[in-house]
């Protein structure tokens, strides 16, 4: 027994002993999670004894965390408040990683991907004054297209989410019902609905739920096989969530210094409408100087040879103005 | 001398460990009213009666939640009392010694399943079931009550209790079996001496003697469906609501922390969900106590244990 | 005339009563086969859905990036006993020596407070003490850790180990100990070499049944230790857990994921049956012990 003892007190020493590789720890956003775990894995692959451990938490987890500095980074695709900056006990960079499309999915048997849907109808869907997939407003945008009489079962986060951010944050800038009654926020009181956690939950529900309509990052629909809706834009044009639509909307957007900035509803007519930025959160003055130059170089390396991991899983690589502008910025996070 | 000290320090030592447990109990009311100050001070009395849960505008109110514990554990118990008492009886009383010792295994198993084992079950064959089979039926035959209204999503209410009454009903047996047992045979025999049948004397001697004891269990098995987290969370739907419907989705206390603890952005939103943290504790003390009391008032202290 | 029809009556409720009699078996006996139905449906879609999934990968790989098919649980099964060795370390001397108190020192008003306040600690919803654990260890140590989750498992097992551990120690005879202390002995020395060795086989079982009750537990988890795709040989830092990984890849939309949660639950199942049956194996092992075997 005495001996017993002695051997796991000596292989617990060990395994204390044995910490030697630098472990970084992040956590928020669910939205880049395919693209930021991809990334992850190449990188320890290059760099052997340096892990970046992500827990996809939701980017209120990853604001809240990074401002308790319960974690070395953070993630969100809301960007921090004023009144969140400052509360933090440090300065905060936001350093965007890739962009990416909220999309619209449902799951409605014998109906494709291509749902035409304007900001309006959702707007009314999520706020439950549209309740039935055969909904004259629905049906009039799609012409053609058999709808069932089923409930409509709305799909929200019932975390706090980025996706969400960027999901009401769009709603609001459409509709002042929207804006009146819930607002913008990483969480909101949702009116009706289910609440699944994370990009990741609500797809699962999404998948196991008919008549559901929900909101995930595109990776999660494509790789779900997830039917999606096409978007009424701005400017009046039916828009499919891909790379390439993305990416326009951030065309002719003016990016502020601090890229606290949104692409919801851009005014390029080709831009799909629910499209954003999503953000590393890091502290300008690093407490740990190893892990401080290690996440530096992680961003460097993923804000250039990264961004060659985007495309297969659906995110839209950063505009190479906002990678010059990134890489002035770094310079002025110390370590 | 020497013994006397070395006794002594002994004696102190030990000490220390029961006035730490004490300590650790105090210390965990302390945490969890000081940690949720903020939202005590802002909301008050009014946190627990407010159905406002709005992160954007920082109103927040237990209501809903409470709402969703409480339906979720009345429903659990009334599926669980009769079948837990009824195989505690049948175990107790007629089933032969091997058949009620396999079973007796078996529910041991059944309790030594974690509640996330019983979420994934939960997800992936209940949830299921209930949307195809169960609640379309319920809503067709019973649908007149305002119970088995409303759209089937297959989470809500009624699969989270559902989930629930399996996860508590081992507990009930278990401790209903002891005090069963505890009877002094001498009452039972008696009973059946005066020509009374099996039945009878369940009726008159059993469930009379035991009754404060099967009621602690319940009670005991309420402060668990009270506190389960991990399955709730996973099929309950995750929306503040009060309504009638049980096939609609909800939120109870402990589901909320899970989900929203790591992630409330404001110093409040956190108070705020420290304070359904408190609001737990307090529900579970009251709730065990109470347990406690009723099962001692039958049982020596050493026969029961869980 | 009278008695024939007293009789008649009499035979009458008789066949009522034993009918009823009967009625109420197959009544209880349906109670016991729903459960036993219920759990027989949870075993066979565990198998049915995990067993496929077991191989030497799922016990030797980290998991994959996110929707990528393949690799394995390998760094949330050593988690997971790495959490349960800590949580061991942190609750079982506590729980050890108060139960050693209540039971040879403490005088009956104490005790009975100790053991109130016990058995309504064992009640706390698990949750509470994650956020304790959160509250205490997480925020002053500004990382998620090992250690948190080792400790909020660890006072987990508190209330269970001192009572198995009072009731032991109560059982043993006391002529051991006047034979004991009549040697010369002082009590403390009575209490380590006799009390206890001849208690140590249900304390170890009071100690496996309370392990065998945490090592399922996520909630206290989920703000304490954190979860890591990777491994963690740091107890300063997140660690993952197969509760944790179980639940995450549950609630996840994709199949490979959903697979090795099936597969995951199976082999916490094992880990946790087996617990309890080192728990049934110490408990015979005193039985033995007491018979003079």
């Amino acid at each position: 027994m005495k001996k017993l003892l002695a051997f796991i007190f000596a292989v617990s020493l060990a395994s204390v002993a044995w910490a030697d590789a630098t472990l970084i720890n992040g956590a928020g956003a669910t939205f880049p999670y395919p693209i930021y775990s991809k990334w992850f894995d190449e990188y320890a692959k290059m760099n052997p004894g340096m892990t970046f451990n992500y827990q996809s938490i939701g980017s209120g987890g990853g604001i809240k965390q990074i401002t308790a500095k319960t974690v070395d980074f953070g993630a969100s695709d809301g960007p921090m408040t004023q009144d969140q900056l400052n509360e933090a006990p440090g300065r905060i960079y936001h350093i965007p990683t890739v962009m990416g499309a909220v999309v619209v999915a449902y799951n409605l048997q014998g109906v494709k991907t291509g749902l035409k849907l304007t900001g309006d109808i959702l707007a009314d869907i999520f706020l439950g004054k549209i309740t039935k997939w055969n909904d004259a407003r629905i049906v009039a945008e799609n012409p053609g297209v058999n709808l069932p009489d089923q409930s409509i079962v709305v799909i929200h986060r019932s975390d706090g989410s980025g996706t969400t951010y960027i999901f009401v944050d769009y709603l609001s800038s459409v509709s002042p019902a929207w804006k009146g009654k819930v607002g913008k926020g990483t969480s909101v009181n949702w009116p009706v609905g289910l609440g699944g956690k994370g990009n990741e939950g609500v797809a699962g529900l999404e998948k196991q739920t008919p008549g559901a309509i929900g909101y995930v990052e595109l990776a999660y629909a494509k790789q779900n096989d997830l039917t999606y809706a096409h978007m009424k834009n701005s400017s009046g044009n039916y828009i499919e969530p891909k790379i390439e639509s993305v990416t326009k909307a951030a065309e002719g957007v003016s990016i502020a210094p601090d890229f606290r900035v949104s692409i919801v509803n851009s005014s390029n007519p080709e831009a799909y409408p629910i499209s954003s930025f999503t953000w590393l959160l890091i502290y300008k003055e690093m407490d740990d100087h190893a892990k401080g130059e290690a996440i530096v170089n992680f961003i460097k390396w993923a804000i250039t040879d990264g961004q060659k991991y985007t495309e297969a899983l659906d995110y839209a690589p950063l505009p190479a103005n906002v990678v010059s502008m990134i890489q002035e910025k770094l310079k002025a996070v110390k370590y | 001398m020497r013994k006397d000290t070395s006794d002594l320090v002994f004696k102190y030592f030990l000490a220390v460990f029961p006035c730490l447990i004490l300590l650790l109990v105090a210390g965990i009311l302390y945490q969890l009213v000081s940690s949720s100050g903020l939202s005590i001070h802002k909301f008050g009395f009014k946190f627990l009666s407010n159905r406002t849960w709005d992160p954007v505008a920082e109103d927040f109110g237990a209501l809903p939640f409470i709402f969703g514990t409480c339906v979720t554990s009345f429903l659990a118990l009334l599926m669980a009392i009769p079948i837990g008492v009824g195989s505690a009886i049948y175990l107790a009383e007629y089933a032969p010694a091997k058949v009620s010792k396999v079973i007796s295994i078996f529910v041991d198993l059944l309790a030594a399943i974690p509640s996330v084992i019983y979420g994934l079950w939960g997800i992936f064959v209940l949830v299921p079931l209930m949307r195809t089979h169960v609640q379309p039926f319920l809503g067709k035959y019973l649908g007149f009550l305002p119970f088995f209204q409303g759209p089937n999503y297959g989470v809500g209410f009624l699969s989270a209790s559902i989930i629930l009454a399996i996860i508590i009903v081992p507990f009930i047996i278990s401790i209903s079996r002891e005090v069963i047992l505890a009877i002094p045979s001498v009452y039972k025999e008696s009973s059946y001496a005066l020509g009374a049948t099996r039945w009878e004397t369940i009726q008159l001697i059993i469930l009379s003697h035991a009754q404060a004891g099967i009621f602690g269990a319940i009670i005991l098995a309420l402060g668990r469906a009270i506190g389960e987290t991990m399955a709730v969370t996973m099929i309950i739907g995750n929306n503040p609501s009060i309504t009638s419907s049980l096939f609609s989705p909800g939120y109870t206390l402990a589901s909320v922390v899970a989900n929203e603890f790591s992630e409330a952005t404001s110093k409040t939103y956190l108070s705020a969900l420290i304070e359904m943290g408190l609001v737990l504790f307090v529900v579970s003390i009251v709730v065990n106590a109470l347990a406690r009391l009723l099962i001692w008032s039958v049982t020596t202290r050493e026969s029961v244990t869980v | 005339m009278q008695t024939m029809d007293f009789d008649k009556a009499f035979q009458r409720t008789k066949a009522k009563r034993y009918f009823m009699d009967q009625a109420i078996v197959y009544v209880l006996f349906l109670c016991a086969f729903v459960l036993l139905f219920i759990l027989f449906s949870i075993l066979t879609h565990l198998v049915i859905n995990g067993v496929s999934s077991i191989n030497v990968n799922f016990f030797i790989h980290l998991p994959k990036p996110v929707g990528e098919v393949g690799g394995g649980m390998a760094n949330a099964i050593t988690g997971t006993l790495t959490l349960l060795f800590l949580a061991v370390l942190f609750g079982v001397p506590i729980g050890l020596a108060a139960g050693i108190y209540l039971n040879e020192y403490a005088d009956y008003r104490f005790a009975q407070v100790v053991r109130f306040t016990i058995d309504v600690m064992n009640g706390i919803p698990s949750i509470v003490f994650g956020i304790f654990a959160y509250v205490i260890c997480v925020l002053p140590m500004k990382t998620f850790s090992v250690l948190s989750g080792g400790f909020a498992l660890g006072i987990m097992m508190i209330p269970m180990v001192t009572r198995t551990t009072e009731q032991f120690v109560r059982m043993v005879p006391n002529q051991l100990r006047e034979a004991g202390l009549a040697l010369g002995a002082p009590k403390w020395r009575v209490i380590v070499d006799i009390v206890l060795p001849s208690s140590i086989g249900g304390i170890m079982t009071g100690i496996m049944v309370a392990l065998a009750r945490v090592a399922g537990e996520t909630a206290p988890l989920l703000f304490t230790a954190f979860g890591n795709r990777f491994w963690n040989h740091n107890l300063m830092q997140p660690i993952a857990a197969l509760p944790l990984q179980i639940f995450s890849y549950a609630i996840s939309p994709f199949e490979d994921w959903h697979r090795q949660a099936w597969a995951g639950a199976i082999v916490l199942i094992v880990v946790i049956f087996s617990i309890n049956l080192l728990a049934n194996y110490f408990m015979n092992r005193r039985h033995r012990f007491l018979n003079g075997q």
